[in-house]
């Protein structure tokens, strides 16, 4: 009995080394191949000879512009269907039962196929060609999916013990849910907006055929321009000698996912913090 | 056991209308706090959930500034019968509600009834305190913005009252800020109870409110519902009946009978508790079954 307990320790112990090992092996990694280009005129300068040398600024902006214009259209839409799928829908309408049975399909479709769409769709039919506001159009459809479901089991695990008090003081369902239930579920639902970004700062693929390729400083959101994960695929597969860059541009990715983490984080709880009292 | 004859002549000597699916009570000739003045009638309420019938026929009348006591055993349809008072069983999915409940005079099942003013008339007391997860203010203010009061003198003004009125003034005044969840349990029923006192009801439904504290609180929160009773007409389900005989002036007792919940009878507390007329209830109250 003992020995059994000592293997169950020993591979619950095992599993995080293992993967505390790997992520750390690949900040590790990184950090040790990229840190010599940071600098500040790597994060200000525009790229030059391809990227091998200069800076990194005009994907930096674009990668913000396209994840801006993806979260300030993903956010409303996806409130808007949770708040639908979990308040107002029946418990068994049937519409909501195919709603959510086709978001749960859509969040695991490749991002390639998204890319493919938003490049028929956005830059095609509705004319906008290589942009940013394609590339944020289509990332937000890749967003949806996630934000969708994650704020839907937000609001569906805050107890209906506030829903009855409210019903009962004649409380209309808005008030309630502006007042009281959204803020309240606000950390569970920017949980979810921090994964649905997390998944839209990685793709290339969708990118590539939305937003564009071209490595200059994007003057308008009709502009094409270079993500950062569009950047660290062309400097490590197509331009030779481009991995020193690669390696940089990599870190200051996940230093700008490390930034929208903390700031999320930290305005979540100012605001909770002024609105609701745990 | 109904006996009909007997009903009828009741009927007759006092003048109020009897359905034939409870025993009438002793109807002494003083009555306990005011003159019999029926708040709410209901008439014949049968409530199903989906194809479940939860209550049957029940008909009683819940009479004015007096505590009335739903008492009977788990399950037969008391919680029920107290959400269908205020309408709280439209939020309820495949619930049916069948018959007429009169509250003041009006059909409260009327097409043009607005719900919302008979909630603002009719409060409610949850079994566990259901504070919002906001300041003690914000939770009483809360009520009162929803229904159209704007001006911050009035509204502390109405604060102040309503926690004096359930004795949480002096203990909360300089905490009014802090979360409503990290009071006490006892502090936190009453102030759900202060919480449905910002709207001036005339009627407050109260499902167990004591059975989720400790004995104390419980006689602080007993003690208060006895202080609102005459300018408040309160209906309150309870399991103990030592409660029900020391604060209610009506008591109705209900029972399961071939799996529907029915009232089996219904008359002023003591007079209930001392001589029940109907067997069950007189082996529910001494406790040999239930």
């Amino acid at each position: 009995m003992r020995f059994n307990y000592f293997i169950f320790n020993a591979f619950l112990w095992l599993s995080t080394i293992i993967v505390l090992g790997i992520f750390t092996w690949l900040l590790w990694d990184l950090a040790h191949q990229g840190i010599g280009k940071i600098s500040w005129g790597f994060l200000t300068q525009l790229p030059q000879r391809s990227g091998r040398e200069g800076g990194i600024a005009p994907m930096i902006v674009s990668t913000l512009l396209i994840l801006g214009v993806a979260i300030l259209l993903v956010v409303p839409l996806a409130i808007g269907c949770a708040i639908w799928l979990a308040e107002y829908s029946a418990k068994n309408n049937p519409w909501a039962k195919y709603f959510t049975f086709a978001l749960d399909m859509l969040a695991g479709v490749p991002s390639i196929v998204f890319g493919l769409f938003g490049y028929a769709f956005f830059c095609g039919f509705l004319g906008l060609g290589f942009s940013i506001l394609s590339g944020g159009m289509t990332l937000a459809c890749m967003m949806l999916p996630i934000l969708i479901r994650t704020t839907e089991s937000a609001l569906l695990a805050v107890t209906d013990d506030w829903r009855r008090a409210g019903a009962a003081l004649g409380i209309s369902r808005l008030s309630l849910l502006t007042k009281v239930l959204l803020p309240y579920s606000a950390p569970a639902i920017s949980a979810g907006l921090l994964l649905a970004i997390g998944r839209a700062t990685a793709e290339t693929a969708a990118l590539i055929f939305t937003s564009g390729y071209v490595d200059r400083m994007p003057s308008s959101l009709n502009d094409s321009g270079r993500a950062l994960a569009v950047h660290i695929y062309d400097l490590s597969m197509n331009v030779l000698g481009g991995d020193k860059a690669a390696y940089g541009t990599a870190l200051v990715l996940i230093g700008m996912i490390v930034c929208i983490h903390v700031s999320a984080n930290m305005l979540s709880e100012y605001w909770m913090a002024k609105r609701i009292k745990r | 056991m109904v006996n009909s004859s007997h009903l009828a002549s009741r009927s007759a000597e006092s003048g109020h209308s009897v359905e034939s699916s409870y025993t009438v009570g002793d109807m002494a000739l003083s009555s306990p706090c005011c003159v019999p003045n029926p708040h709410i009638r209901i008439h014949e309420l049968c409530v199903a959930y989906g194809d479940h019938n939860v209550l049957e026929n029940v008909s009683l009348d819940i009479y004015k500034g007096c505590i009335t006591a739903l008492i009977g055993p788990s399950g037969c349809g008391k919680s029920t019968f107290l959400a269908s008072l205020n309408r709280l069983t439209d939020m309820i999915p495949n619930a049916q509600v069948m018959g007429d409940i009169e509250v003041n005079g009006d059909n409260i099942f009327a097409k043009n009834t607005d719900v919302n003013q008979l909630r603002r008339d009719v409060g409610m007391i949850f079994q566990k305190p259901n504070l919002f997860p906001l300041s003690i203010r914000k939770n009483l203010e809360l009520p009162l913005r929803e229904h159209g009061m704007r001006k911050k003198e009035d509204i502390n003004r109405r604060v102040e009252e309503v926690l004096s009125e359930v004795g949480l003034w002096d203990e909360v005044k300089d905490r009014l800020d802090n979360s409503a969840l990290a009071l006490s349990g006892g502090q936190q029923q009453r102030l759900c109870i202060a919480r449905a006192l910002t709207l001036e009801p005339s009627i407050l439904l109260m499902d167990e409110p004591c059975s989720a504290l400790d004995p104390i609180s419980s006689a602080t929160v007993e003690k208060m519902i006895k202080r609102l009773s005459g300018r408040y007409t309160i209906v309150i389900v309870t399991h103990n009946l030592a409660q029900a005989r020391r604060i209610a002036n009506y008591a109705a007792f209900f029972w399961m009978k071939e799996k529907v919940g029915k009232l089996i009878e219904f008359g002023q507390c003591h007079p209930l508790f001392e001589s029940p007329k109907d067997p069950l209830t007189a082996a529910y109250v001494s406790g040999t079954s239930g």
